[in-house]
């Protein structure tokens, strides 16, 4: 990773320990400004611990946090009102409405002006597409619309990250989209989004940046080109007389290759020349019916990363 | 907390004492012999003005205590069950702010709740009873003028006897996530003191319970008046506040917030 990049957030073995377990376990974090960073792994493989120290709520065991170039807990209160937070789900007070949530949220924060108050509730309220329900009392809305809230709420003022614990957590395919929508445009305006999901398709398709967690350590970082690049490219084969084709392979130096009832999948470099290989299986008389190279989804690479269990690994 | 029909609730609840104080009392209308039954009470019918001070009484040993609790108990810990908490910390709102602006607020439910009785108990005893100028506790009389100011210093000194178990309740607040348990562990604690309190054998140890000086606010119905009282509830009050604030401090900003 290039070190010229400014970073939005940056750590240095970020370690949290609950008791004798390791809930986070020294991970270098390395968010480039103005990326749409995507901060993916399975349940309870230490993501909200990992955001709830980033935003200062719980104390890190061990290990450096810097956010948007503060140092984290020292300085919390100068980084905050420029991060905007959406963090294990929203929460808010059941008895009162939607709107005046976000008035009560908004005047206990002693930074913001309360002359823009009313307007920057309502445009937050807009952009999440709540302006109808805002007179409702939390307690009517349904999950999907507290999530809205919980979005309106990170969106109150200017921000310059925003920091988003699974935002698609209990939405319908539409307000997914929708969600996915709001993020495009907010990264569009330069904002830094760190989104953290269970689910890469959820994702996949937003983020510039990824990271993958699983059982408290980061097994993979970086844009998504260069994880792609990461993934092993692999040589699949269809042909006749499959033994002399093995023996023919290991001249060529294929020797990890393995067997399926009808076909030969070969590990191989991402620059493999099929095309010669092709020529030389044609000039040895083999009837070849597939050949190409194949690379894996990112859903692969995250599933061989992370486990495909089911399990909650500890 | 205005906002939360539950604080509304609390504080009815509270107006019913003296109102159910006084329409028994009218509907028994067998004379009360002087020093019968709860002090003051035998007064309500010669004067209407007597009902909020014997309600402040009646209220004082669980009803008062239980309506802080409530209140106390539910400051951080209530926030941290709704998750609210986080996203207070993250706005951001410091964390001493945070207990500061929460005690505060419960202190003026304090003197909601103890203002309550008072005037709940002046209308419905001026309704049921006649009102007049008030014998005093020492036999002098003062005007209708001056007995509402005593209503409203007697309501203050209430108010100041709860401020060292709201901060009691502030501190084991901070110490759960579950606010019934808070309000639970604040009540027991309230009554804790008063038991003990009461027992001869540890008589070294009641002029330092929080509750001591709860039932002495009658010394403000002495003429001349006399402050004593009012100034080491006072003192200790807030020697209380002191302890228990510090606690909470030290608690609450150090600890992970997980909820």
């Amino acid at each position: 990773m290039p070190q010229a990049l400014e970073l939005a957030i940056k750590t240095s073995s970020l370690t949290k320990q609950f008791g004798s377990q390791k809930a986070v376990s020294s991970i270098d974090l390395s968010v480039p400004k103005g990326s749409v960073f995507g901060f993916l792994g399975p349940n309870g493989s230490g993501k909200t611990t990992t955001i709830r120290m980033i935003l200062g709520l719980a104390a890190a065991s061990k290990g450096d946090i810097e956010l948007l170039g503060h140092p984290i807990p020292k300085e919390l209160e100068h980084a905050l009102p420029k991060v905007g937070a959406l963090v294990e789900g929203p929460a808010f007070y059941p008895y009162m409405s939607g709107r005046n949530n976000l008035i009560r949220i908004d005047s206990a924060d002693r930074n913001s002006r309360s002359g823009t108050r009313k307007q920057r509730v309502d445009a937050a309220l807009e952009r999440v597409g709540l302006t109808n329900a805002a007179k409702k009392k939390v307690h009517a809305y349904s999950l999907g619309m507290k999530q809205r809230l919980g979005l309106a709420n990170a969106l109150l003022k200017p921000r310059e990250i925003l920091i988003l614990d699974e935002p698609t957590n209990g939405l319908d395919p539409q307000g997914t989209r929708e969600v996915r929508n709001l993020i495009r445009s907010l990264a569009a305006e330069g904002i830094t989004i760190f989104v953290s999901s269970h689910l890469l398709s959820e994702i996949e398709q937003l983020c510039s940046h990824l990271a993958v967690m699983t059982a408290g350590k980061i097994v993979a970082q970086g844009s998504l080109a260069e994880l792609r690049n990461e993934s092993q490219t692999r040589l699949v084969l269809k042909a006749d007389r499959i033994d002399e084709l093995v023996d023919l392979l290991k001249t060529q130096g294929l020797t990890k290759l393995s067997l399926k009832p009808d076909r030969v999948v070969v590990p191989v470099p991402g620059d493999f020349d099929v095309a010669s290989l092709n020529q030389l299986l044609v000039k040895k008389k083999f009837m070849v019916s597939e050949i190409r190279l194949e690379q894996p989804s990112l859903e692969e690479y995250f599933v061989n990363l992370t486990g495909e269990g089911f399990e909650v690994v500890r | 907390m205005f906002t939360r029909r539950r604080t509304w609730a609390m504080l009815a609840a509270i107006a019913l004492i003296p109102i159910l104080l006084a329409v028994a009392v009218a509907l028994t209308s067998d004379e009360l012999a002087p020093g019968e039954g709860p002090p003051f009470l035998d007064r309500v019918t010669q004067n209407g003005l007597f009902t909020g001070f014997t309600a402040t009484l009646l209220a004082l040993p669980l009803f008062l205590p239980l309506t802080m609790a409530v209140v106390a108990g539910d400051t951080i810990a209530g926030e941290a069950s709704l998750g609210t908490l986080r996203y207070l910390l993250i706005a951001p709102v410091g964390r001493l702010r945070l207990l500061v602006v929460k005690y505060l607020g419960t202190i003026v439910f304090a003197l909601a709740g103890t203002f309550t009785l008072m005037i709940a108990g002046g209308i419905i005893g001026a309704i049921l009873f006649p009102i007049g100028p008030v014998t005093l506790l020492s036999g002098d009389q003062i005007s209708l003028a001056e007995s509402i100011g005593r209503m409203a210093l007697v309501a203050v000194y209430t108010a100041i006897s709860m401020s060292g178990l709201l901060a009691i309740g502030l501190f084991v607040s901070t110490l759960t996530t579950v606010p019934v348990g808070a309000m639970a562990a604040t009540v027991v604690l309230a009554g804790v003191s008063q038991i003990l309190d009461n027992l001869p054998q540890l008589s070294w140890l009641h002029e330092w319970l929080f509750t001591h000086y709860w039932l002495s606010f009658a010394d403000l119905l002495r003429q001349p008046i006399e402050l004593g009282s009012f100034a080491s509830n006072s003192l200790l009050q807030l020697g209380y506040i002191a302890v228990f604030g510090a606690l909470a401090y030290s608690r609450f900003t150090t600890k992970d917030i997980l909820s």
